[in-house]
C-alpha cells in the first residue's frame, strides 16, 4: 500500500513536471506546425544554469535571473533558427530543431566537461515531508498545485486577452491571420516566451526530485512531454496536462515493476499506438484536407 | 538513338570512375602507415555514405520524413554479427549467458578458408538487410500514412523500442543484452596474409569501398528507373502521383523497405568497421550524424551524400580534432580548445549550413550534372569567339 | 447507341452539417463529351473527386465501364447527421483508393495544376505510364525491363508530338507558360491510357484565343484517342462549342440535363448561372 501511494505520488509530481514542458510543445505546434526538439533541451539548460548561477549568487536572485534566460535563450532560438526558415518546407524547419538541440547537447557537455552537475537544494521544496506514511520531498506536493494555478493563469490569458486571442486566431489559420492585421512575430514570440517560462519552472521542480544533470538530461523528459502533448491532443492546453499526468503516472508505475528497462521505450509504444488510431489525440480536432 | 548512345558512355565512364578509385585505395592502404587517420576516415566515410545515401532515398527522393534509420542498422548489425561469430569464440563472447543461442556460423557453413569468409560475410550483410527490411515492413504498415512530423516521431520511436528490446537480458543468449557481441568478421579479416601470417595485400579499405559501392550503384539504378521516378512524383505532388495511379501505400512501404534494408547493410558494415556490435551505439544520436550528412550533402542528390559522408567523418574524426587539444603558443593558453569544443564548433558549422545553405553542397543535383553543365559552358564560349 | 461508360446513382456527398453534392444522378456514354457546369461551389469538383476516389461518398454508388466501383452509405456519426434521401438503398462499402479507379480507366487533371515540379515535361508524362508497366522493383533496378521501358518512352513521345509539346520535353515543367502546362497535365493524363477523361476548369485563366484553340484541342483528343470526356467548365463558348450533353448543378443539386441548346433555353439554369446576354 504504502509502496503504491509512494508510486503515485512521484507519478503526479513527474506528470505536473512534464505538464509544465509539454504545454510549450503543444503550444508551438498548434501555431507553427513545427516539433520543437530544442525544447527539452533548453529546460536542461535552464536546469543547467541554475547549477551555475546559484554556486555564485544567493538563491533569491539566482531563481529570477534563471528564469528571464532560459526565456530570453527560448526567444533567441525562435528569432535566429525558425524565424529565417518559416517560409521553407516542413522538413527543413524540423532539421533545424534538430540542429539547435544537438548544439545546445554539445555546449553543455563542453561546458561541464561531460561531468554530471548536482543541483542546488531549494529550501522549501527539497525538504523531507511524510504523506500517508510515505517520505518525500516539498516538491512533489508543491508541483501539482503549481501547475494547476500556472495553467489556469495560462487559460485566462488565451481566452480573455487580446494577445490570447491572437495566439488562438493564429494557431487556427495561419495566413488569415497575417492578412487581418496579426503581428504573427510578436504572436510566435510570445508562445515561445511562455513555453520556456513553463520550462523554466518545471526544471526547478524537476531537477529539484533528480539532482544530476547531465547534457542529455533534457532529451527524455522532453520527448516524454511531447508524446503527452500528442496524447491529450496536440494543439490543446488542456489535454497536454492531461497526457503529461497519465504518462507520468505510467512511468512511474513501469519503473517501480519488472519491466523498468522499457520504461523508454513504453513511452514510445503510447506514442505510436495513440498516432495509429487516434491522431487528434484525447481533446485534439480533426482537418480535412482540400484537394 | 543519339541519347542511349550517350548514356552507354556515360555509364562506361562512371564504371571506369569507379574501377579507377577501388584501385586508387587499395594503392594507398598498401603504401601508406595502414593505421593512419585517413584509413578510419575512408572505411567510417564509405560505411556512412551508403547509410546516407539509404536515408536520402527515403527522406530526398520520396519525402518520407523518417528518423529511424539507427535502428535500422541495429538490426543489421545484430544480424550480421550473430551469424558469423566463430563457433569457438561463442561461448566467450557470450559469457554472461553461457553461451549462444545460434550455434553455427555462416563463414563456416560455407567450408572455412577465403571462400567460406567471402560467402559467409556476404550472406550475412545481405541477410542483415533483410531483417531491417522485414521490420521496415511490419512497421511501415500503421506508421506510413502518418503526416511528416509525426512519421518522424514514429519512426523515431521504434528505433528506441528496437534498441530496448536488443539490450533485453532475457534475450541475451541471442543478443547478448547489454554486452557487445564480438569476434566476428571485419574489414581487416579480408586483408591477404601469406604462409607465415605476414600481411601481403591489405584489403581492409578496399572492402568496404567495394561493398558501399555496388549497394549505393543499386540504388542509383533504382532512382533512375520507372520506380524512382514514382518515388519523386510521391515527394513532388502525392495527390497527383495517386490520380496516376501509382498506389500510395505500396511504394512508400517499397521505399521504406528499401531504404531499411540498405541502412541494415550498412549496419553490418559498421559492426565490421567498429569490430563490435553494441545496442547502445545506435543511438537517436547516430541517426542525426546521418540526417546532418543528408541536409550538409542536399537533399535529394546522391553524389552529395556521399561526398558530405567523407566530409563530416575526416572533419569530425581528424580535421577537427586539434580543437579539443588544450594548446599553448607559448606560455599563452588559447581560450576556448578544450574537450567538447570540437562539438561545438561542429554544431554551429551544421547550424550554419541549414539556415543559409539549405541546398547543401550539391542541392539536388548530381556530379555528372555539374560536370554537363562546365561542357555546355566551353562548347558556348568556343561558339562565340 | 453507344455504351454506357460512368454513372452516378443518388450520389450525396456530407462534409460535417454541409451537404456539398445532394443526390446527383449522371451518366455519361462512350464516345461522348459531357459537360458539368453551375456556379462557383456547386459542388462540381466535388463531384469529380467522388468519382475518382479522393472523396468517399455519403451516399450512392459509381458505376463505370459495366461495374460497380465504387458504394457508401451513411456509417457512424453521419448516421445522425445524414441529411439528403435515399439512404436505404445501399448496403455495401467499395471505396477504391484514386490509384485503383485510374488504373481502371479514368483519369484527371485539377481545378489548380498539379505537376511534378523537378521533372521535366517528359518525365512528368512518362511517370504516368508507370501504373501500366508490369515489372517489379527487381526488373526496373536491375533493367531487366528495358524492351518495355522503350516502349513506354515511344509512347511518350508520340504523346508529346500529339500536343505540340515536343519542342519542350526537356525543360522543366514549371518553366512552361501557363496554356502549355495545362496542355501538359492533359497529356499525362492522357498517358495513363483512360477511357474516361476528366478535366478540371481546363480553359482556367485562358484568354478567348486560347480557349477556342483548347476546344478544337478537345474535340481532336477524342478523335485520335477515342475516348470519352467529362469536364467541368465556366467558360461557356467552350462548354457550349463542344459539349454533346450538359449537367447543371446548384448547391449541390441537379437542376437540368440536356444538349447545349436545351440548356441555354433552360429557365432555371438562365436565373441560377447563365444570365441572359445585354444586348440581346
Amino acid at each position: 500500500m504504502q509502496y503504491g501511494i509512494s508510486i503515485l505520488l512521484s507519478g503526479i509530481s513527474l506528470g505536473g513536471q512534464y505538464a509544465l514542458i509539454a504545454i510549450g510543445y503543444t503550444m508551438v505546434y498548434g501555431i507553427l506546425r513545427l516539433i520543437n526538439f530544442a525544447h527539452g533541451d533548453v529546460f536542461m539548460v535552464a536546469g543547467l544554469m541554475m547549477v551555475y548561477l546559484s554556486a555564485s549568487l544567493p538563491l533569491a536572485a539566482a531563481i529570477p535571473l534563471m528564469i528571464i534566460l532560459t526565456v530570453l535563450l527560448g526567444f533567441i532560438i525562435e528569432r535566429a533558427a525558425y524565424k529565417p526558415l518559416r517560409t521553407a518546407p516542413r522538413m527543413s524547419v524540423m532539421i533545424s530543431a534538430i540542429g539547435v538541440s544537438y548544439l545546445l547537447q554539445n555546449l553543455a557537455t563542453y561546458v561541464t566537461g561531460g561531468l554530471p552537475q548536482m543541483y542546488p537544494a531549494l529550501p522549501g521544496l527539497s525538504n523531507q515531508l511524510t504523506i500517508a506514511g510515505v517520505s518525500t520531498k516539498y516538491v512533489t506536493v508543491v508541483t501539482p498545485v503549481l501547475v494547476v494555478l500556472l495553467v489556469a493563469a495560462l487559460t485566462q490569458l488565451i481566452n480573455h486577452t487580446r494577445i490570447g486571442m491572437a495566439m488562438r486566431a493564429v494557431s487556427r489559420d495561419f495566413e488569415t491571420a497575417q492578412l487581418m492585421g496579426i503581428r504573427i512575430n510578436s504572436v510566435i514570440s510570445v508562445t515561445f516566451i511562455i513555453g520556456s517560462l513553463l520550462a523554466a519552472i518545471g526544471s526547478l521542480l524537476y531537477f529539484t526530485n533528480y539532482q544530476s544533470i547531465v547534457p542529455l538530461s533534457g532529451s527524455l523528459p522532453g520527448l516524454r512531454a511531447f508524446v503527452a502533448a500528442v496524447f491529450g491532443g496536440i494543439g490543446s492546453i488542456p489535454g497536454a496536462v492531461v497526457g503529461a499526468f497519465l504518462i507520468g503516472i505510467c512511468e512511474s508505475v513501469i519503473k517501480g515493476s519488472d519491466w523498468s528497462v522499457f520504461s523508454d521505450a513504453f513511452t514510445f509504444a503510447i506514442l505510436i499506438v495513440v498516432l495509429c488510431v487516434k491522431p487528434t489525440g484525447l481533446f485534439g480536432e480533426k482537418v480535412t484536407d482540400k484537394v | 538513338m543519339l541519347n542511349e548512345k550517350k548514356s552507354k558512355r556515360g555509364t562506361v565512364i562512371a564504371l571506369l570512375c569507379a574501377l579507377a578509385l577501388l584501385a586508387l585505395v587499395v594503392l594507398l592502404e598498401n603504401t601508406m602507415k595502414p593505421t593512419g587517420m585517413l584509413f578510419t576516415v575512408l572505411k567510417k566515410g564509405a560505411v556512412y555514405a551508403l547509410v546516407a545515401v539509404s536515408m536520402n532515398l527515403l527522406n530526398g527522393f520520396t519525402g518520407l520524413f523518417s528518423l529511424g534509420q539507427a535502428g535500422f542498422m541495429l538490426l543489421g548489425a545484430y544480424t550480421y554479427a550473430i551469424l558469423t561469430i566463430p563457433t569457438a569464440d561463442r561461448e566467450a563472447v557470450y559469457y554472461l549467458y553461457n553461451g549462444s543461442a545460434v550455434n553455427f556460423s555462416l563463414p563456416e557453413l560455407f567450408g572455412g578458408g577465403a571462400v567460406g569468409l567471402v560467402l559467409g560475410v556476404l550472406l550475412a550483410l545481405f541477410l542483415g538487410g533483410c531483417v531491417a527490411a522485414a521490420v521496415a515492413w511490419l512497421i511501415g504498415l500503421p506508421v506510413l500514412r502518418l503526416k511528416s512530423d509525426y512519421l518522424a516521431i514514429a519512426t523515431l520511436g521504434f528505433a528506441e523500442i528496437i534498441r530496448a528490446i536488443f539490450q533485453w537480458d532475457p534475450l541475451g543468449p541471442v543478443t547478448n543484452g547489454a554486452n557487445a557481441l564480438k569476434s566476428f568478421p571485419t574489414f581487416s579479416s579480408f586483408n591477404i596474409q601469406n604462409a607465415d601470417g605476414k600481411v601481403i595485400l591489405r584489403l581492409s579499405t578496399f572492402v568496404p569501398f567495394l561493398l558501399a559501392g555496388v549497394c549505393v550503384a543499386v540504388i542509383v539504378l533504382l532512382i533512375n528507373s520507372t520506380y524512382g521516378r514514382a518515388f519523386k512524383a510521391i515527394r513532388d505532388d502525392e495527390v497527383a502521383a495517386e490520380a496516376m495511379g501509382i498506389n500510395l501505400a505500396r511504394h512508400k512501404r517499397l521505399a521504406f523497405c528499401i531504404s531499411s534494408f540498405f541502412a541494415g547493410v550498412g549496419g553490418g558494415l559498421f559492426a565490421m568497421f567498429a569490430n563490435q556490435a553494441q545496442a547502445k551505439v545506435f543511438t537517436t544520436a547516430m541517426t542525426y550524424e546521418i540526417l546532418l550528412i543528408v541536409v550538409i550533402g542536399g537533399i535529394g542528390s546522391i553524389s552529395g551524400s556521399c561526398i558530405a559522408a567523407f566530409l563530416y567523418v575526416a572533419a569530425s574524426e581528424w580535421w577537427l580534432r586539434f580543437l579539443d587539444a588544450e594548446t599553448y603558443i607559448g606560455s599563452f593558453k588559447v581560450p576556448f580548445l578544450r574537450t567538447g569544443f570540437r562539438m561545438v564548433v561542429f554544431s554551429v558549422i551544421i547550424m550554419v549550413v541549414v539556415l543559409f545553405f539549405r541546398k547543401g553542397i550539391m542541392g539536388d543535383k548530381e556530379l555528372p550534372d555539374l560536370l554537363k553543365k562546365r561542357q555546355k559552358k566551353a562548347t558556348k564560349e568556343a561558339v562565340q569567339p | 447507341m453507344s455504351e454506357q461508360l460512368l454513372r452516378l446513382d443518388h450520389i450525396t456527398m456530407q462534409f460535417g452539417g454541409v451537404v456539398a453534392v445532394d443526390d446527383l444522378e449522371l451518366e455519361v456514354n462512350e464516345g461522348e463529351i459531357v459537360a458539368l457546369i453551375g456556379p462557383n461551389g456547386a459542388g462540381k469538383t466535388t463531384a469529380f473527386n467522388v468519382i475518382t476516389g479522393v472523396y468517399q461518398p455519403t451516399n450512392g454508388a459509381v458505376w463505370f465501364d459495366g461495374a460497380k466501383i465504387i458504394e457508401n452509405h451513411p456509417q457512424g456519426k453521419m448516421k445522425k447527421q445524414y441529411k439528403g434521401q435515399c439512404d436505404g438503398l445501399y448496403t455495401e462499402t467499395l471505396s477504391p483508393t484514386p490509384d485503383k479507379i485510374t488504373r481502371a480507366g479514368m483519369a484527371r487533371t485539377f481545378q489548380n495544376i498539379r505537376l511534378w515540379k523537378t521533372q521535366t515535361v517528359f518525365d512528368n508524362v512518362l511517370i504516368a505510364k508507370h501504373c501500366r508497366s508490369t515489372s517489379s522493383v527487381f526488373s526496373a533496378a536491375f533493367r531487366l525491363n528495358r524492351k518495355e521501358e522503350a516502349a513506354q518512352r515511344a509512347q511518350v513521345e508520340e504523346l508529346l508530338e500529339i500536343v505540340g509539346l515536343s519542342d519542350v520535353k526537356n525543360e522543366l515543367a514549371t518553366s512552361l507558360p501557363y496554356g502549355k502546362q495545362r496542355r501538359l497535365e492533359i497529356a499525362r493524363a492522357l498517358a495513363a491510357e483512360p477511357k474516361l477523361l476528366l478535366l478540371d476548369e481546363p480553359a482556367a485563366g485562358m484568354n478567348p484565343q486560347e480557349t477556342e484553340e483548347l476546344t478544337a484541342f478537345i474535340g481532336e483528343i477524342r478523335e485520335k484517342f477515342k475516348i470519352t470526356i467529362l469536364l467541368i467548365e465556366h467558360h461557356m463558348n467552350l462548354v457550349m462549342g463542344i459539349s454533346d450533353r450538359i449537367y447543371v448543378l446548384d448547391f449541390g443539386k441537379l437542376i437540368a440535363h440536356g444538349t447545349p441548346a436545351e440548356i441555354q433555353k433552360n429557365q432555371r439554369v438562365i436565373d441560377a448561372y447563365l444570365g441572359v446576354a445585354d444586348d440581346a
